[in-house]
């Protein structure tokens, strides 16, 4: 009986053994499967980005510094599953003709996996039948233009923060309800950004928007000052005051109000409301009562002074970009966009695919990106190509933005 | 009413403004019969050493003097190291080295000093006794400036002998030639002066526009409009040139077209009045003999 | 020794611009699309400044309005694209000639302010909102590539939507050529040199100089508007931003650098503008515009007369 069950015990191992081999042996691929699309290699992920560096947009070139200097500092930590990052980023000097070049040479010369972080509305249009047509991912593209969040049509393009939109619409609702009999003067820049809040503003406040916007004027990036537009303004008589400018123009206006004496309640949109790159220049006394939607922790607020994410965006700012000057928040911007890119491409493991990074792009659930004030984290599903969509209602106490209310938003 | 006041009055501050750049395009013209595209990211990088050199600690006046004396020796050094050697080429070569100019300054800022708007402080007061709503310190500091830098030019280039020489050497350099007059050496002296009166330009700007590399490339066009409007050889021209842009634009915008045609017709009226008067307002008609 | 005029040389040249397409990437011929293009725009800018001696600041615009008449046609019209190419050179014909009588009161740097203006305001004019159903306003248009209408392949590559764009940008290019040289080497172009040289002269002997001057606006205006129609077509999108002050900018250096009153200077001039950019951007990341300006201001030096005043100085010391 002890020969047999031994002849047994002997033969049930070499069988285990030899199923194990034979499994192992027979289906490599189920264990250890790599998949790569292009610009992948065991060692190397190679990412593209266009980005206005220089030209009337050069301002936001802060987006792709701070972008950079995250990779470089993942690849010090080792890099993404042993892999390091390779970021080509581009210049385009905000030419749509220039965008299309230059993504044609990452897709079709360099070869690479994704575009990410793309600025603007006009050169992201230019491209955006060109990504979806050779199925490129076109992820987290940096314009909060309401088109992007498209599944349906152009399955590869992913926006990211909060569309303009739904932001101006909650601005209208709260006016809606708070002074329903407001006479409302807009500012807004000529170009789509201006306009795309502008029609979610008046889409917010409905069939009451022919009665209750009084003033409305535009200016271009290209105008000296806009002290001309303040008091053709103040001139109609207007007691509320939607500011859709961006952080250069927003600082003047604010600043020119209080020089004239026009106290309207004054609605910032988020695109400007750094404390350091808008408050400070224009006057931090001068800001007090503006409200605005907020998402991201500001650097320069006391409140997150001790605040583990902004000390290690300070950390990082002072090793990566040393000359940078941390008070503009597109270095944020840029440092949390590419922080959403490493998980995407974290949670990719070994398949790196271009329909893989697609289908982790749009499996974001509640992740939560440090530098978003605490209520708002980034999801995204097959329908909602929307990463950030709430926001918290703030106001200014001459120091830093005071959040009230509740957090808004899907 | 008080609204039109005000736009009238912003109008005289843009106008200002306008008038400063248009000033130093005279001052280049009037020494080297050149129209010098990257006088305004001349500006804005000497703006930015004036910055630069706040930071450091400098007093206000101290650095303004300071970043004089280095726009002026650069505008010379400019002159004597880029520009000569295509002195005797054509026009339009002359135009594209401009423009190189004009990017590698815009580029060398960005690069220097990142795009991020700084902050640049004014000199003047913000409470006095003229101030009240309808003036800001700094506007009647900087119309001050900008004045006397008028006044100064102007009797720089009418009452001295220097300038004398160099108004000659732009108009006929080879009867100069034959005086004795070193021609080289006063379109060096030209192009100091143009950059420094370009530096003030740019810092009496700064605090109304915020300092950015792209700061000037709004208003280099008015400052040519302002330049031309008024006469591209005669220096008053260039302020009265720079008022009637500022505030024509302002009230254009306020009360005639609305601002999103605003720039748009303020320049077919430049260009209307100077089909009408083409030498500009104040102008020297230059009669060809045949 | 003007081995040019062998027709052996133009025949092995013609046979490699036929055949180059197929022996680099998609991409590449993109950007040869886009240099043919710019050579085109350069040659009417060309005719106005260098032969005509007017200068302008401002083709740029002509060249959006090339570029919007074929995008609003192809879009709201559904006109076949190659249909768009006469409409936009007879629009912006116009449109030069309308630019052309200002022109003949001011001279000079009144002239460059003029077209410098028209540039600037051409952005604002695409955006103004009541012209917003035909032009899209901040938006832009975007448009469909053109597809091949045959198939077939050479040494592997297929005939791609780029490729076959590259033929028929290749086939206006060399089009335009021919009527610019035609027309510069006869009577009118004689006219509008003899306009520039010495104007009084030409008045004297019967040339009608306002006629001249304003036709000659025209006709530059007309190619730079072809120019932008084939633009549009090429990158499939136009938008306000497409067409900022620069591209004017940029279109005078090409001209230049080329060689002014010279056909063949265009595309040197073409080449530099759409390449030296990109050389620029790979010799320095932080500032290539520093780079651009640096290349530029040596090739002033060293060609104050362009790229064809070194090369006909070439030939005729030979």
């Amino acid at each position: 009986m002890t020969m047999n069950s031994k002849r047994r015990g002997i033969t049930q191992a070499i069988a285990a053994v030899a199923i194990g081999a034979g499994v192992a042996g027979a289906s490599p691929a189920a264990l250890a499967q790599k998949q790569y699309g292009p610009g992948v290699t065991d060692k190397e992920i190679k990412i593209g980005n266009v980005m206005p560096y220089s030209g009337p947009a050069s301002v936001y070139g802060a987006i792709g510094k701070a972008a950079a200097g995250y990779y470089q500092m993942i690849n010090e930590q080792g890099g993404i599953n042993g892999r390091r990052i390779n970021f080509i980023s581009l210049d385009d000097g905000y030419s749509p003709p220039k965008t299309l070049e230059q993504t044609r040479k990452l897709v079709e010369q360099e070869n690479v996996l994704a575009l990410v972080t793309t600025l603007g509305t006009p050169t992201n249009s230019a491209i955006h039948k060109y990504v979806n047509q050779r199925k490129v991912p076109h992820l987290f593209i940096a314009t909060g233009a309401t088109k992007w969040g498209d599944p349906k049509g152009h399955p590869w393009t992913m926006g990211f923060q909060p569309s303009y939109q739904p932001e101006a619409k909650i601005y209208a609702q709260h006016i809606l309800e708070t002074k329903p009999n407001a006479k409302i003067a807009v500012l807004y820049q000529n170009d789509d950004y201006g306009k795309d809040y502008l029609k979610g503003f008046e889409d917010g406040l409905g069939d009451k928007a022919k009665t209750m916007i009084i003033s409305k004027v535009s200016y271009e990036v290209t105008d000296p000052t806009i002290d001309s537009q303040m008091v053709q303004m103040k001139a109609s008589g207007a007691d509320t005051f939607f500011n859709i400018t961006i952080p250069k123009f927003a600082a003047m206006a604010i600043k020119k109000a209080a020089e004239i004496g026009w106290k309207p309640t004054h609605y910032l949109n988020s695109v400007s409301n750094s404390v350091g790159a808008t408050m400070i220049p224009a006057g931090l006394e001068n800001g007090v009562g503006i409200i605005t939607g907020l998402y991201w922790k500001e650097p320069e607020d006391p409140d997150f002074a001790n605040d583990k994410a902004i000390l290690d965006y300070f950390a990082f700012m002072k090793k990566y970009l040393p000359q940078a000057d941390t008070k503009d928040l597109n270095y944020l911007y840029g440092y949390s966009n590419a922080m959403t890119v490493v998980e995407v491409l974290k949670r990719c493991g070994d398949n790196l695919t271009r329909e893989n990074v697609m289908k982790q792009a749009a499996g974001l659930k509640n992740f939560n990106v440090p530098t978003l004030i605490p209520g708002i984290d980034i999801t995204t599903g097959d329908d909602d190509f929307f990463p950030i969509e709430r926001m918290q209602p703030a106001r200014f106490d001459g120091k830093r933005w005071v959040r009230f209310g509740k957090v808004l938003g899907r | 009413m008080e609204a039109f006041l005000l736009q009238v009055l912003s109008g005289v501050t843009n106008g200002g403004i306008y008038a400063a750049v248009g000033l130093a395009l005279v001052m280049i013209y009037q020494s080297t019969h050149h129209i010098n595209f990257a006088q305004g990211e001349m500006a804005t990088f000497a703006t930015y050493i004036a910055w630069a050199l706040i930071q450091v600690g400098l007093p206000y006046w101290i650095a303004f003097a300071a970043t004089l004396v280095i726009a002026f020796a650069g505008g010379v050094a400019l002159q004597r190291i880029i520009l000569r050697p295509v002195e005797k080429a054509p026009v339009l070569t002359n135009v594209i080295v401009f423009i190189g100019l004009l990017v590698i300054f815009n580029a060398v800022s960005g690069m220097l000093f990142d795009h991020t708007i700084k902050v640049f402080p004014s000199p003047f007061p913000k409470e006095g006794m003229l101030i009240s709503k309808y003036f800001s310190g700094h506007q009647l500091g900087s119309t001050l400036v900008t004045l006397t830098v008028l006044v100064c030019i102007f009797s720089f280039l009418r009452f001295t002998p220097i300038g004398l020489a160099m108004r000659a050497a732009a108009l006929n350099p080879d009867s100069a030639r034959l005086v004795g007059i070193k021609v080289s050496w006063m379109l060096a002296i030209g192009w100091g002066f143009a950059a420094a009166v370009g530096s003030v330009a740019g810092m009496m700007v700064a605090p109304i526009v915020f300092l950015d590399p792209n700061m000037m490339s709004g208003i280099l066009l008015y400052g040519f409009a302002a330049a031309l409007l008024g006469g591209i050889d005669n220096p008053w021209g260039s302020v009265v040139g720079g008022l009637i842009v500022g505030v024509l634009e302002n009230l254009l915008g306020a009360y005639v077209i609305g601002t999103e045609l605003k720039l748009t017709v303020a320049l077919v009226l430049i260009v209307a009045i100077l089909t009408i008067k083409p030498d500009g307002l104040f102008g020297k008609t230059v009669v060809t003999r045949v | 020794m003007n081995q040019l005029n062998r027709w052996p040389v133009w025949v092995i040249f013609g046979l490699g611009l036929l055949l180059l397409p197929f022996l680099i990437k998609d991409f590449r011929v993109f950007q040869l699309s886009l240099m043919l293009i710019y050579a085109i725009a350069l040659l009417g800018l060309n005719i106005l400044t260098g032969y005509g001696g007017q200068i302008s600041l401002g083709h740029g615009a002509f060249y959006a309005i090339g570029g919007y008449c074929a995008a609003i046609l192809m879009d709201r019209f559904g006109l076949p694209y190659m249909a768009t190419i006469p409409v936009a050179a007879a629009v912006c014909f116009v449109a030069g000639i309308l630019m052309g009588f200002p022109a003949l009161r001011l001279g000079g740097h009144y002239l460059a302010l003029a077209t410098f203006a028209l540039a600037l305001a051409m952005p604002q004019l695409l955006k103004f909102k009541h012209f917003e159903s035909f032009t899209g306003g901040v938006q832009g248009i975007i448009l469909m590539k053109p597809t091949p209408p045959i198939e077939f392949s050479l040494f592997g590559q297929p005939l791609s939507e780029d490729r076959w764009l590259y033929f028929m940008v290749l086939a206006v290019t060399v089009i335009m050529f021919v009527i610019a040289r035609n027309l510069l080497e006869g009577r009118i172009g004689r006219a509008i040199v003899a306009v520039r040289d010495q104007p009084i002269a030409a008045g004297a002997l019967g040339v009608n100089l306002a006629v001249t001057k304003t036709i000659t606006f025209g006709v530059s205006a007309a190619f730079t508007g072809v120019a932008g129609a084939l633009g549009a077509i090429t990158v499939a999108f136009v938008a306000p931003d497409s067409f900022n002050v620069f591209l004017s900018i940029s279109f005078l250096v090409g001209v230049v650098v080329g060689g002014l009153a010279s056909i063949p200077g265009a595309i040197f001039g073409a080449a530099f503008i759409q390449f030296v950019p990109n050389i620029a951007d790979q010799i320095s990341k932080s500032a290539p515009w520093a780079v651009y300006g640096v290349f530029l201001i040596a090739l002033m030096y060293l060609a104050p007369n362009g790229i064809m005043g070194i090369i006909n100085r070439r030939r005729r010391s030979t």
